[in-house]
């Protein structure tokens, strides 16, 4: 292989040295990035003038939702290597994937929750986004639930990358259909969250703190599927009894 | 000091919903690491760690 | 075809020789939107207001209720690795599945709903909406628990984990169906929800049995 390619990873082995001399640096990269973003979300970016201070729950619940919604897309990339390529290494990372994805979801519906009360003056409003969000956290607890539902990993595995395929295929119908749901049931008078533009002082955070949610799922999903290939090699040494 | 926890007053829906962040993240981050502590452990425990060590 | 159709026959006349089970799917239908009323009270324009969603839920459940035999015991008696062995595809075996599962389950729930309707005390173009949306939904229904069957078939805790897969899958279903009959309170675009029912069929009927007979392989394996 003289060159770099996707494959470069499918190596067990390779994988766990390239992600030995990765993992404290991103590790490092991560905490940095958290430190400085919830500075600024704190206390640097100003309240907004409708919103007031309310508006730093966007810093942690945006990006929550849109690392979620791409690790979805990353999961089912992770299915299709596994059940068209048979990629060694895509089963495992879709493991370690699952269970942040749904994390995240689960972050953004909470902090999702807490804005909702002093916008909407309600808990949970049942509004088309984070209706969606809701159905793609229980799309995550079905594929985590059936990639551990089997005495046979790799049953599991393979059944949860079909799971995945089918989920995004049918994701952009489920947004569809609750949007539609939505225009048919909304009370007028509900307050949308999105102005036209967003200032800079706002952005600035914001897109630092998607970063530290971006390096925080990279790094929690080398440091798990790193786990997974040493509870697959324990897996394989309990069969063959070595 | 006062001002800054409670938030022109939203202290109490601001603080919990960055709480929860920390609280979930952190939580899955400290698993995590725990996971892979005790699956090391129990590699070393087989000699399995050793050997892949030397295979490379 | 007739190698499909004589797939559809040998389990229609499975279920035949068991009437109990595709009963008891009704059972639970009718059960489950009776226990409305005495949960919210008798008023009829209350239950007028609900009846589409609640019928839907109801048999939205009482479909999952008996997706998870659909596969189990061809699985169990070894049929199903002959299945995947047979000349017809593995696909078109499992769409022949699908239809009996639909005409055993789907068809007869909603040949049903009128009659619940009835006790929810909607109108006659309300029921013969709602009979209609039950119709084309049911059939994604059996798709889509079709393919939540086959990926748990051998899995521990099977019935409750299909529910949780498969029930988000449905959701569009729930909402263009329960979404035509309150169309027809507001005057116009039920035909726009039956258009979707039926791409949402359409588009189920293009992937599920690919998606199915992937998932059939691995547990034969």
């Amino acid at each position: 292989m003289a060159m770099p390619s996707i494959h470069f990873l499918a190596n067990p082995a390779r994988f766990q040295r390239f992600s030995a001399r990765i993992l404290p640096w991103l590790g490092a990269l991560t905490a940095l990035l958290w430190a400085s973003g919830l500075y600024m979300a704190l206390l640097v970016a100003p309240p907004d003038y409708q919103q007031g201070e309310t508006v730093r729950i966007m810093f942690v619940h945006v990006p929550a939702a849109w690392w979620s919604m791409a690790a979805y897309a990353l999961l089912a990339g992770l299915g299709a290597a596994l059940l068209v390529w048979r990629h060694p290494l895509a089963a495992l990372m879709a493991r370690a994937v699952a269970p942040v994805g749904a994390a995240y979801a689960l972050v953004c519906l909470v902090s999702g929750s807490f804005w909702g009360r002093p916008m909407w003056g309600t808990w949970w409003v049942w509004d088309a986004r984070l209706t969606s969000m809701l159905l793609l956290f229980f799309l995550y607890l079905g594929h985590i639930a059936l990639s551990r539902a089997f005495d046979d990993s790799e049953r599991g595995d393979r059944a949860a990358a079909v799971l995945a395929l089918v989920g995004v295929v049918n994701l952009p119908v489920i947004k569809f259909s609750v949007d539609w749901w939505n225009t048919l049931h909304q009370p007028a008078s509900v307050m949308k969250l999105d102005g036209p533009a967003i200032h800079p002082s706002i952005l600035t955070p914001l897109l630092v703190m998607a970063a530290a949610y971006l390096a925080l799922l990279v790094f929690l999903v080398l440091l798990r599927t790193e786990t997974e290939i040493g509870r697959r090699r324990l897996e394989t040494a309990a069969l063959t009894g070595r | 000091m006062g001002g800054f926890l409670s938030m022109g007053g939203h202290g109490a829906y601001i603080w919990p919903a960055y709480g929860i962040a920390v609280a979930a993240l952190g939580g899955l981050l400290i698993w995590s690491l725990r996971a892979r502590a005790k699956v090391q452990r129990e590699l070393q425990d087989r000699g399995l760690d050793r050997r892949a060590r030397e295979r490379r | 075809m007739s190698r499909f159709m004589a797939l559809v026959g040998r389990d229609l006349r499975l279920a035949w020789r068991r009437p109990g089970d595709a009963a008891v799917v009704l059972a639970f239908f009718v059960l489950a939107a009776s226990l409305f009323p005495l949960g919210v009270g008798p008023a009829l324009e209350t239950l007028a207001r609900i009846a589409p969603g609640v019928l839907w839920v109801a048999a939205l459940f009482a479909a999952m209720l008996s997706l998870d035999r659909l596969f189990a015991d061809d699985f169990a008696d070894g049929t199903l690795e002959q299945l995947a062995l047979a000349p017809l595809p593995l696909e078109l075996t499992a769409l022949a599945k699908c239809l009996a599962h639909w005409i055993v389950t789907g068809l007869p729930l909603a040949v049903l709903s009128p009659a619940l309707g009835l006790l929810f005390g909607l109108d006659a173009a309300s029921i013969a909406t709602l009979t209609a949306s039950l119709l084309l939904g049911a059939p994604s229904l059996s798709l889509l628990g079709g393919l939540g069957a086959a990926l748990t078939l051998g899995a521990r805790r099977g019935g409750a984990l299909l529910s949780l897969l498969v029930l988000p899958l449905a959701v569009p279903v729930l909402i263009f169906g329960v979404g035509a009959v309150e169309a027809l309170k507001g005057g116009d675009g039920v035909l726009a929800h039956f258009a979707l029912l039926g791409a949402f069929l359409a588009g189920t009927l293009a992937i599920t049995p690919w998606a199915m007979a992937a998932a059939l392989r691995q547990a034969v394996e």
